[in-house]
């Protein structure tokens, strides 16, 4: 098993970065409306709607992919994930009670939708560890993950029932529960690479503390790391992270579950390499499924979520039948 | 004096699983706690290392270490636990390496506030690497530094995590039945290399340990317990002796251990 143990050399992050250029490229010229490469920057439905959406599209990617390796190795849980454990159930439900109520900071537009989505994504995890714990001192993987799936489908209710009673400015339950990017801005792309940018140095900066508690807390505590805050500063900065995504682009499962075990089994679970691969797979992985969402079914455009799903489950599956020996 | 423990106690709900537990070690000592299953001996580790909630005090050269910052502990006690589950495919040495996180992360350490003789700091000028590939080496681990340690056995992880111990070099060593899992080569093996560690100033160890026979020859103090209390504490030569050993394992211990020598015996 060499599993990325060699010495990781800077041609894969060149390598990371130009297929991540060709991905967006190709989703930046294909689409419904098919524009010359050549023309491709001078048309104005391209810059206007394609570009910032295929932009808005891989942050998000690159954002929930860096959120769920990060869960993943604090927890030291490989099914953790802002989806398995209820935060992006959280955050959605803080944003639709924001725009329910017209909760609002003035002068910065979506700052309370998204303030009281990262709140509310941080508040559901903090719930579910702390009934997790109380359940199971142990903190084993089940619990975890059954918390979380039991709570999120308790947030989705809520919400649904905030969404029935507000129809009227809040955009579909589709949009929440499925996700999309369809119509985001280049203002959507400011706020997600503003957010990207902190808490992904954030997360890297915690990179050896990562690998400890992936290793195990009790290990991390005994080599020196301050597990409690730590913990929580990894726990706040993921859950703004997933807040801001979610705000922009609802719910979209499954891409911080797959994209970090993907990368693991090429560059081995090391965070210093696992969290920015992690981000450049995480975005190719979204924008791939936006392509497909947007084309498939051309001129009818599906939500994003349902793509990553169908495509998360799939190799979810091939994955963990992989691991247990086929 | 290197620890100094005083009236330890740790409760879970109802159940008090250490009451009032007191004891010393000085520098160059190995102190050996041993006892029935259920004697509050991992226990006394456990908060010691700050890992259970306890009442009490727990004294590091004088300071309590309840008021030191995690990587300032980790500086000064280092532990090996008894259970070692890894759950990725982390490579020995990515293992190894934690040990040297709280050497990059205690600033505030000075030699004069760690209390160590100056000559003691002249290994410490070796670089992270060579400190890395000497524990490696030390505990038969280097031919292996890239594999995963998904794919090791018992004992292999269990001198994984020796190595990072040792790469932490901390002051005081918390062993939690160091040899647990290993064949009878690297109990011998383990055993020599921690009473080698010992011997530079400066230092102390601390073990749980079942085997009474190890605890005898390498022990220098030792403390009986039983039912989460003291039973008998001194010298390691004097007080694991027949008497009290009898009394806190309720059978003939000396009888047991010379049925099993006897096997051996034409």
């Amino acid at each position: 098993m060499k599993k990325g143990n060699g010495k990781f050399t800077i041609g894969m992050y060149a390598a990371s970065i130009a297929v991540t250029l060709f991905v967006f490229l190709l989703c930046v010229r294909a689409g419904s409306v098919d524009v010359p490469l050549r023309e491709l920057f001078n048309s104005p439905i391209i810059m206007s709607i394609r570009v910032p959406r295929v932009i808005c599209v891989a942050l998000s990617g690159a954002a929930l992919s860096v959120c769920g390796a990060s869960m993943q190795g604090l927890l030291k849980n490989p099914l953790a994930d802002g989806s398995t454990l209820g935060v992006s159930s959280g955050a959605a439900l803080g944003a639709v009670t924001a725009i329910a109520f017209g909760i609002n900071f003035p002068g910065v537009p979506f700052a309370g939708t998204m303030i009281l989505a990262a709140a509310a994504a941080f508040l559901s995890l903090l719930l579910i560890l702390t009934l997790s714990y109380k359940l199971d001192h142990t903190l084993s993987t089940n619990t975890i993950i059954l918390m979380g799936v039991i709570y999120s489908m308790f947030a989705s209710s809520i919400m649904n029932i905030i969404i029935t009673f507000a129809s009227d400015r809040i955009r579909s339950i589709m949009f929440w529960t499925m996700g999309s990017l369809q119509g985001s801005g280049y203002a959507d792309a400011a706020v997600l690479f503003a957010a990207l940018l902190i808490c992904g140095t954030v997360l890297l900066l915690h990179s050896n503390e990562l690998n400890a508690f992936a290793v195990g807390e009790d290990n991390a505590s005994h080599i020196g790391v301050d597990v409690k805050k730590v913990k929580l500063a990894i726990l706040i900065t993921v859950s703004v992270l997933i807040g801001v995504c979610v705000s922009i682009g609802g719910t979209i499962g499954f891409v911080g579950l797959v994209t970090p075990h993907m990368v693991r089994i090429v560059v081995g679970p090391n965070h210093k390499r696992l969290l920015p691969i992690s981000m450049f797979a995480g975005a190719c992985f979204l924008m791939i499924s936006d392509l497909i969402a947007r084309t498939l079914l051309n001129p009818k455009e599906l939500p994003i979520g349902v793509v990553t799903s169908i495509i998360g489950s799939l190799v979810f599956v091939y994955i963990y039948a992989r691991r247990k020996g086929k | 004096m290197m620890l100094c423990v005083k009236d330890l106690t740790v409760r879970y709900g109802s159940f008090t699983a250490l009451s009032g537990l007191s004891f010393t070690v000085d520098e160059g000592e190995w102190l050996m706690i041993a006892g029935p299953n259920g004697a509050g001996k991992s226990t006394a580790l456990a908060a010691i290392a700050q890992s259970a909630p306890y009442t009490g005090e727990v004294l590091i050269n004088g300071e309590d270490i309840k008021k030191l910052k995690p990587a300032e502990r980790a500086r000064r006690v280092g532990v090996l636990s008894q259970n070692n589950f890894v759950g990725y495919g982390f490579s020995v040495e990515e293992v190894v390496e934690l040990g040297l996180y709280s050497r990059s992360h205690d600033g505030s350490r000075s030699v004069a506030a760690t209390g160590r003789e100056e000559g003691h700091y002249e290994k410490n000028d070796i670089s992270n690497e060579e400190r890395l590939t000497q524990a490696l080496k030390l505990v038969g681990m280097e031919s292996q530094r890239t594999q995963s340690v998904l794919t090791l056995s018992g004992g292999e992880l269990q001198r994984t995590f020796l190595a990072q111990v040792l790469v932490q070099d901390p002051d005081i060593l918390l062993l939690d039945e160091p040899t647990n899992h290993l064949d009878l080569i690297y109990q011998k093996q383990i055993f020599k290399l921690v009473s080698e560690w010992l011997k530079t100033p400066g230092r102390a160890v601390v073990s749980v340990v079942h085997d009474l026979s190890l605890a005898k020859k390498y022990g220098t103090n030792a403390l009986l317990m039983d039912h989460g209390a003291l039973k008998a504490q001194g010298l390691a030569s004097e007080i694991l002796n027949k008497e009290n050993l009898d009394c806190v394992y309720q059978m003939d211990v000396y009888q047991w251990m010379h049925d099993l020598h006897s096997v051996w015996e034409d």
